[in-house]
């Protein structure tokens, strides 16, 4: 209880410190907000045109207060209105929003799929040819940059196979399946290509040292068989680091996938940043970036949940 | 009668040569069914690799057997070689035929199983039990070790037990199958003397039940002498001597054996106490401990009422110059923490610590129990000794190097130790090396925290004749904390004896030991075991330590003490 | 030293260190100008030509020549991974280590503030602090440094606080050895090993976040050459020029694997856990 009740309280504030980060950092952007939002039409700006556009983005107001009408907005979900495309920050952020957990949890059960299989089956034949073999593999594949992996995968499907991913628009799942999975696929394979060499390891690694522990060798003198000492003795104690780790993971796909979006050019968050940063659209950059944020410390939090049921001795304590 | 067990010519070995790095080599011996065999060794003596190639585990942890048989015979009379079968074949041996309990029981219980769980695993391997019948089964195992509320306790995880009370478990689930061999690997060596009392009187009881063989690994002769039938002694992976256990116990053959039964501290009741150094009234005391209080809080969550566990509750001693005060006790008891709080190393909430400046900066230097991790492996001895010197002032001169080369010396450790790191020394020397460190800043008092606990028999029997000159030499003052009674008896002057954080009993050693008065001293000096007693039955008992953690602003019931001598005083009990 | 040899003796580990050895060296040229031929001049001639003799790795769009420019690359992506993790390093051992020396309080206001930074994904960390300052080499190493200073907290935070409790500490505190002796005789002494993995870790993950930062255009502005700019530039020759993807993306991938081997290398001969698993 103590443990649940620590990470639920701690939450809030990490979560304050995030806004705050957030909100000085957008400050910080070099340029004067009204000339980057309208360019060089700025300049034909009368002082009293300037001053009411000023009030009407609030950027007049004191930083202090700022801060908290944008904070007071985010509790109605009022993440303010992006100056590129004349809607509600939150409204854009949500269209995109579904393409990019799409993508981060195919990658995910691409890694989980291959990873943990391999991860035991490396540490079961430990230092026998399957296992170097599983082991390089894993080394190539957390080696390889996401970018050089997809260029990769372009160029063989291009080339080989004439096949060219479709770029630009997005087909949601609910429309249209099969087109929405073959845009996906393919970037979902790249960035879970480097997923599962940390889930091969990381399980390999995790098996390895709790077949070494004491109470596998006392389920052995009872007489458990091979397979029942690795599923059900082994494994459910070395899952633990690889949730931490495969919830970690996630969370950064759900928003640092920038770069291979943009190799096989999805219009997913990261994306979103990338371009609202280079257009200086404060309000885009400020709502993404924050709501990426919340997504990472909201799977982080259900990752340190997950502990309490994995693990009996976080959920009950000490007696 | 044929044997049960018969090995001959067992050699084991590990690595990518096994034959090259044998640890086992060459031993053989005889176990008939119904009787109890001890195999006894030091750390190196290879007992438990040959206890773990009996039921082949060894092969699980990179060994091999390169020679020799391990011939059992089963249930319908046939005999099977288990050094040459097949795992499937081993596999239904394996708890069916043989069970086995380990040293550590909190690692050897998988920690994300109910104990339940893991004992109905136990019956439905090895009796093909499942369902109802296995939890019903189950229980009763767990009544069967005497584990009190046994129906509540299955569904229990391990690291809500005690070590005593985990090791029961491990005892119920070997036995669940009722095997006909038992191996028992240091089962006791991790659990406090009490509780390892209680733990070996349940195993004499059981095998008087089911008339079951049993291979009891043990570094302490002294601990088998009640319950083996024959004796075996290791060394290197050798066998020394084997034999019935009166004659390898009164009339010992090989050097090695008597160097063990020598070396192991006898307890003989306070008559091998000793008698230099008595108290006189006109020494001024080094160190006097008053009142002393050390609580730790307790974090309990959001929803619960604060909470603190009562490490040490009220406390007072003194010590004088030249004297040893033993303070006895088990795990919780308090012991460690005060000797923490007298050298400042732990904040006292309350309480006086007087102590007299004496004629160096530091008066109180302290020696630790794990000598592998007191001296910091990164550091070469040179510095580890000069660390002191330097932390009060002093130069790295030729005075000082003159000084660490005498404590050298003076401790039994070649002067080309200075150029070397900790771990190229044995266990024994880097705790002399300690010993040498405590003394450089010249000190009064030194506080001895278990430092010869980790150390092998033969090497804690030098190790303690070389404090003991030291005391005399330099006009030393020790505090000596342990939990074992017959190295107490060896070197204490007076002892008090610590139970949840309270003396219960302090005094003159020879009165201690020989008339202890408070029921925990006459329950600790009971549970020790002693070759001079080896005839004396264990009793079974179950009483668990009770909880140290209080709700915020309990305080315990003022003391009442009774004097039982000249210099022994008793806590009184309360009903 | 001692490590050095048991690194040339570990299989991975070998081949690690030679790779960083070869990078090191084409660096080395290449700073100095030691190279086929001068990796900023455009030969308009010679552009898009395959790899042949003349020109190993072929030419761009440009007419430079792809080796040359490599080696410049490899020049540029070293110095920002060395300088990023090197700040890292020492910010995290210190914010680390004084986490766990001070404990309670300062612990926790500590641990926290560097939760708010591994609260958001590397890159868009990078990103934003990118935007504020503007693209270049300078603006990339202070991203990564940034980035990846609460990772270096963390592990060494862990540890440091696992030795404050080891009795060689609890003995210096009985002699009266200062604070600063302790920290470092004691603690940072013996956390050099793991420290030693994390760095190499850290420098294969720098590079492979520097080539990301200007496969987006924000790491290492042109004329001056960097992988990730050669990568993104060869997106659209694919076709014609495979040479201009395969060069680069290959030389980017074993930079990061030399570093990953070396790590792991390092991390089997200095992490005391796997005597446990050799049998």
């Amino acid at each position: 209880m103590n443990y649940v009740a620590q990470r639920l309280l701690t939450f809030p504030l990490i979560l304050f410190g995030v806004s705050i980060l957030v909100f000085v950092a957008i400050r910080l952007i070099p340029g004067d907000a009204i000339t980057a939002m309208l360019g060089t039409e700025a300049g034909l700006l009368t002082p009293a045109q300037r001053a009411s556009l000023a009030a009407y983005f609030g950027i007049d107001q004191p930083i202090l207060t700022q801060y908290f009408r944008w904070a007071g907005g985010l509790f109605h979900g009022d993440l303010g209105i992006s100056a590129t495309y004349g809607r509600p920050v939150l409204a854009i952020i949500l269209e995109r929003f579904p393409l990019t957990l799409e993508l981060a949890l195919l990658s995910m059960v691409i890694a989980l799929l291959t990873g943990v299989p391999l991860g035991v089956l490396a540490a079961t034949r430990n230092e026998r040819p399957s296992d170097l073999v599983v082991r390089m593999l894993a080394m190539l594949g957390q080696s390889t940059p996401s970018f050089v992996l997809g260029l990769l995968i372009i160029y063989v499907l291009s080339v080989y196979f004439g096949i060219v991913p479709t770029m630009g628009t997005f087909t949601p799942l609910t429309v249209d399946p099969l087109a929405n999975l073959g845009q996906l696929i393919f970037p979902a394979i790249t960035l879970g290509f480097a997923f599962a060499a940390s889930v091969t390891r990381i399980s390999r690694s995790a098996m390895l040292d709790v077949l070494s522990d004491d109470y596998i060798r006392t389920a052995r003198s009872k007489g458990a068989s091979q397979g029942s000492v690795v599923w059900q003795h082994a494994l459910p104690n070395a899952l633990i680091p690889v949730v931490t780790l495969s919830g970690v993971e996630f969370g950064y796909l759900l928003g640092g996938a920038v770069i291979v979006e943009q190799v096989f050019a999805l219009p997913g968050l990261g994306r979103l940043v990338l371009d609202a940063i280079s257009q200086r659209d404060y309000a885009l950059v400020q709502g993404t970036v924050l709501f990426i944020a919340l997504n990472f410390l909201v799977v982080n939090l259900i990752v340190d949940l997950l502990y309490v049921a994995l693990d009996p001795r976080i959920r009950l304590g000490s007696n | 009668m044929t044997a049960l067990l018969s090995v001959r010519d067992l050699h084991v070995g590990f690595g990518r040569d096994p034959r090259a790095n044998e640890v086992v080599k060459g031993v053989s011996f005889d176990l008939e069914a119904g009787r109890t065999l001890a195999i006894v060794g030091e750390s190196g003596s290879g007992k438990s690799v040959t206890a773990l190639s009996v039921n082949r585990l060894v092969d699980f942890g990179g060994g091999r057997i390169t020679g020799g048989s391990i011939t059992l015979q089963q249930d319908d009379g046939t005999r099977l070689d288990l050094a040459a079968a097949d795992e499937r074949m081993l596999r239904h041996i394996r708890g069916r035929d043989i069970g086995m309990i380990f040293q550590e029981p909190m690692t050897s219980l998988n920690p994300v199983h109910t104990v339940g769980r893991q004992i109905e695993e136990a019956f439905r391997l090895n009796r093909g039990l499942s369902g109802a019948e296995a939890r019903n089964a189950a229980r009763e195992a767990l009544e069967r070790v005497r584990i009190p509320d046994a129906a509540s306790r299955l569904g229990y995880y391990p690291h809500q037990l005690s070590g005593g009370m985990r090791q029961r478990v491990m005892i119920a689930m070997a036995l669940a199958s009722s095997p006909r061999l038992l191996i028992a690997d240091e089962p006791t060596t991790a659990l406090d003397v009490t509780v390892q009392a209680q733990i070996m009187a349940l195993l004499a009881e059981l095998r008087e039940e089911t008339g079951m063989t049993m291979i009891f690994i043990t570094h302490d002769i002294g601990l088998v002498a009640g319950i083996a039938d024959r004796i075996m002694v290791m060394q290197q992976g050798v066998v020394v001597e084997q034999a019935d256990t009166s004659q390898v116990l009164d009339h010992p053959q090989h050097d090695y054996t008597r160097h063990l039964l020598q070396s192991v501290p006898h307890f003989t009741s306070g008559r091998a106490a000793r008698h230099d150094g008595q108290r006189t009234d006109s020494k001024p005391p080094l160190i006097a401990v008053d009142g002393l209080v050390v609580r730790f809080p307790v974090s309990k969550g959001l929803f619960h009422k604060p909470a603190a566990v009562h490490a040490v509750d009220g406390v007072d001693f003194d010590l004088v110059p030249g004297e040893t005060l033993a303070i006895v006790g088990e795990s919780g008891s308090g012991k460690s923490t005060t000797a923490r709080a007298i050298l400042g190393l732990v904040q006292k909430t309350r309480g006086a610590i007087h102590a007299r400046a004496g004629r160096g900066v530091r008066p109180i230097q302290m020696v630790f129990q794990d000598p592998f991790a007191s001296l910091n492996p990164r550091l070469k001895v040179e510095s580890l000794l000069a660390e002191p010197a330097i932390a009060n002032g002093q130069h790295k001169d030729a005075a000082l190097r003159e000084r660490m080369n005498f404590l050298l010396r003076r401790v039994g450790l070649p002067a080309d130790a200075l150029d070397r790191y900790p771990h190229q020394f044995s266990g024994g020397q880097r705790q002399r090396l300690c010993i040498a460190r405590a003394l450089m800043l010249n000190p009064e008092v030194v506080v001895l925290d278990e430092a010869v606990s980790a150390l092998d028999v033969s090497v804690q029997a030098r190790v303690l004749d070389l404090l003991i000159d030291l005391q005399r030499e330099l006009g030393l003052a020790y505090i000596f904390i342990s939990h074992d009674m017959a190295v107490v008896e060896r070197i204490a002057h007076r002892i008090a004896v610590m139970y949840a954080g309270q003396i219960v009993e302090i005094g003159d050693a020879a009165a201690v030991l020989s008339d202890p008065q408070h029921g925990y001293t006459k329950r600790l000096i009971a549970a020790v075991p002693a070759i001079e007693r080896r005839k004396q039955r264990f009793t079974l008992d179950a009483t668990q330590v009770p909880s140290l953690v209080r709700p915020s602003g309990y305080e315990p019931p003022p003391a009442r003490w009774r004097e039982a001598g000249l210099d022994h005083r008793v806590r009184e009990e309360t009903a | 030293m001692r490590v050095l040899a048991a690194l040339w003796r570990h299989p991975s580990g070998r081949i690690g260190a030679t790779i960083i050895a070869l990078y090191l060296m084409a660096a080395l040229l290449g700073a100095v100008g030691i190279t086929p031929h001068n990796a900023l001049k455009q030969f308009p001639i010679d552009r898009l030509k395959a790899p042949s003799v003349n020109y190993l790795m072929g030419t761009d769009l440009l007419g430079r020549d792809t080796l040359s420019r490599l080696m410049l690359g490899i020049g540029q992506s070293f110095v920002v991974a060395f300088a990023s993790v090197a700040c890292a390093t020492l910010a995290g051992t210190v914010i680390g280590l004084l986490a766990a020396w001070w404990g309670s309080l300062w612990d926790g206001i500590l641990m926290r503030v560097m939760d708010v930074l591994l609260a958001f994904p590397a890159i868009l960390l990078a990103l934003l602090i990118i935007a504020i300052v503007g693209p270049g080499t300078f603006t990339s190493v202070a991203a990564i440094a940034i980035v990846y200073t609460p990772i270096f907290a963390r592990v060494v935070r862990g540890p440091a606080l696992s030795l404050k409790r080891r009795d060689f500490v609890d003995a210096a505190r009985t002699f009266g050895s200062s604070q600063g002796y302790i920290l470092t005789r004691h603690l940072l002494l013996n956390l050099v090993a793991p420290l030693t993995v994390q760095v190499t870790l850290a420098l294969a993950w720098a590079l492979l976040t520097e080539a990301g930062l200007s496969f987006l255009g924000l790491g290492t502005q042109p004329p001056a050459p960097s992988l990730g700019l050669m990568l993104s530039d060869s997106k659209n020759l694919m076709q014609h020029a495979p040479w201009l993807m395969l060069f680069p993306g290959l030389t980017i991938m074993l930079g990061i694997l030399g570093f990953n081997l070396t790590g792991d290398a390092l991390r089997d001969i200095l992490d005391p856990r796997t005597e446990r698993r050799t049998a």
